[in-house]
């Protein structure tokens, strides 16, 4: 505004009043100085903001490093990695975490086949066999179950599924990973759900108009045509869905009875995270490294599990 | 149509309609649940009672306030970051390299489960900064895992606001802060109010990461500066204590009932923002 008012103003200035105009352009420079100035600042600020996801994970990546290495290092990578015992609190403490990553592998795979088809199948009832209430009720239903908090399942399961699984097996305690695996199944649901029903919901509607001219019933081109083209994003979402499974603690914690057993369906048993979580309130020493080096554990897996991830989506991007 | 395609047909029916009904049961099932024990279990007494051995009382006002704290300096950290993060993606950055970097490492944040964050919290924030166990630990774990939430929500609506806006606004001879200030950020305030409530969702349902960062204190702090460098529980962390370490299944039902109700209103809030702050604009 202020640029308008000199430039109208500018012809009809006498030479009387020049010195008057010197004054105004030297103010309009200022002003624009200080615009320079402030756009400059605000550059940087902005490219600092970006940053700041890189510089938290840099700072995640470096101190898990850091902190897990040494034991590591000191117990031996095959010591820790493949000892079938961990007792960190005996007189001669053993730190062997297979039984861990086992449990994780097992309670991950578990909650898998129970939750993968009950999640697949629900997004095909969402995306495309639902009447459009009902879908509004059931995805409702997902979006909640996505927000309710992990200790809240942690709960449930310790006071229903614990003792339920206890009776039905006639188990001394139903603490084990059977119910461990019925509580992660729950918990992969949701995520697994939206991704898997976004990528129906993209299918293009000629492969299915296409199907159903050459006479196969709607179902069947649910099953056999959208599915398959929607393929990579349901892919897409079990991976996630296992990231979560691989990285749930609390509620695993208060459902997996955490003793450090080798797995088993009906024994009591800690994962890679519930075996940080038990004893990092009161650890010191070499148990406490080693507790970080769970966790260097833990995060690699993540890792690798991203890696998957994000190959699956390059996939089906390069399908389309 | 042939005798067994009828069946393969009817079975996948009945399968997709028992998937969609077992969801519904779980959910149906576990708020049932929680508001049979719970509602039994919650008084106004408790809601504002504070937690003590000595007088034999019990009450959640401590959780409460630490949450409400939480949220708080969380998003008053994150915001400024996360919005400033999506801006610079979808405004200011040009090498495209870059921006895949960032949104890898945004997607890499929201994968790191929160016991990780837990362990990194405690090592950087209570050892290495010195702010000891406290809810100021907690928060600043919390920005770190609400960050990637607030980045994407903010960047999809910034996505929706239409380029012609910015070349008008540019043509006039408006600098690009100018435009960012006055046009891009108004028009994406729906994402910017529906990440923050998503955020605030996160906060109140984490546990593991709080666990070691901002501890398990039980008591109502004098003022906001004592509240934060204190160690305090959250509502999911005290539940966990009392149901896992305690045994005290009552509190725990309640703090549980309490927690389904926040959630619920936070997935109304954030579903209401994203659809009336659309409109607006």
């Amino acid at each position: 505004m202020k640029q308008e008012a000199i430039l109208t103003s500018g012809p009809q200035l006498g030479t009387k009043q020049a010195p008057g105009r010197q004054v105004l352009l030297q103010k309009r420079s200022a002003g624009r100085m200080l615009k320079d100035a402030m756009e400059k600042t605000m550059n940087a600020l902005f490219f600092v903001c970006g940053m700041a996801a890189v510089a938290c994970v840099l700072l995640i990546t470096v101190y898990i490093f850091s902190a897990g290495l040494p034991a590591i290092r000191q117990i031996g990578l095959s010591d820790f990695l493949l000892g079938r015992v961990w007792k960190s609190t005996a007189a001669e403490p053993s730190y062997g975490i297979l039984p861990f990553i086992l449990t994780s592998v097992y309670g991950t795979v578990g909650a898998c086949v129970i939750g993968v088809p009950v999640g697949v199948l629900t997004a095909v009832f969402l995306s495309k066999m639902a009447p459009p209430r009902l879908a509004a009720v059931v995805s409702a239903a997902v979006e909640l179950l996505a927000g309710i908090p992990s200790v809240v399942y942690g709960l449930i399961g310790m006071l229903v599924l614990v003792p339920a699984v206890a009776d039905v097996f006639h188990l001394n305690s139903g603490a084990c990973l059977l119910a461990a695996i019925l509580v992660l199944a729950v918990m992969i649901l949701p995520s697994m759900i939206s991704v898997a029903v976004t990528a129906l919901n993209a299918v293009p509607p000629e492969y299915e108009q296409a199907s159903l001219a050459l006479g196969a019933t709607p179902v069947e081109t649910y099953f056999k045509v959208s599915l398959t083209a929607a393929r990579s994003g349901i892919a897409a979402g079990i991976v996630l869905g296992i990231g979560r499974a691989v990285g749930e603690a609390m509620a695993v914690m208060m459902v997996a009875g955490n003793v450090a057993n080798m797995p088993g369906i009906f024994t009591s048993v800690t994962f890679l995270t519930t075996a940080i979580a038990k004893e990092m309130s009161y650890a010191s020493g070499l148990q406490r490294q080693a507790l970080f080096s769970i966790g260097l554990v833990l995060f690699l897996f993540i890792m690798a599990i991203n890696a998957v991830l994000n190959l699956v989506l390059k996939g089906g991007r390069d399908d389309d | 149509m042939t005798e067994k395609r009828r069946i393969t047909g009817m079975l996948l029916t009945g399968a997709v309609y028992l998937a969609a009904a077992l969801c519904l049961a779980v959910l149906v099932g576990i708020i049932g649940y929680v508001v049979i024990k719970g509602l039994p279990a919650i008084s106004w007494k408790l809601i504002t009672g504070v937690p003590s051995v000595t007088k034999g009382t019990q009450g959640i006002l401590p959780f409460l306030l630490n949450t409400l704290y939480m949220i708080l300096l969380t998003l008053l950290i994150v915001l400024p970051i996360g919005v400033g993060a999506a801006v610079y993606l979808n405004e200011y950055a040009s090498n495209k390299k870059l921006i895949r970097v960032i949104e890898f490492t945004t997607e890499t944040l929201a994968g790191i489960p929160s016991i990780l964050y837990g362990l990194v919290g405690y090592l950087v924030f209570c050892q290495k900064l010195g702010l000891q166990t406290s809810l100021l630990s907690g928060c600043l774990t919390l920005t770190i895992m609400t960050l990637p939430t607030i980045i994407r929500t903010t960047q999809e609506s910034l996505k929706t606001v239409p380029i012609s806006y910015r070349e008008g606004a540019l043509g006039l001879g408006a600098t690009k802060w100018h435009i960012v200030r006055t046009i891009v950020l108004p028009c994406s305030l729906d994402g910017i109010v529906t990440g923050c409530i998503l955020a605030a969702g996160r906060v109140v349902g984490e546990s593991a990461a709080l666990l070691f960062t901002a501890g398990a204190g039980k008591l109502v702090a004098k003022s906001l500066l004592a509240a934060y460098s204190r160690s305090g529980a959250s509502l999911a962390v005290a539940l966990y204590l009392y149901v896992f370490e305690e045994g005290n299944f009552q509190v725990g039902y309640a703090i549980a009932l309490v927690l389904l109700v926040l959630v619920t209103a936070i997935n109304l809030a954030a579903k209401w923002a994203r659809k009336a702050l659309k409109q607006k604009t």
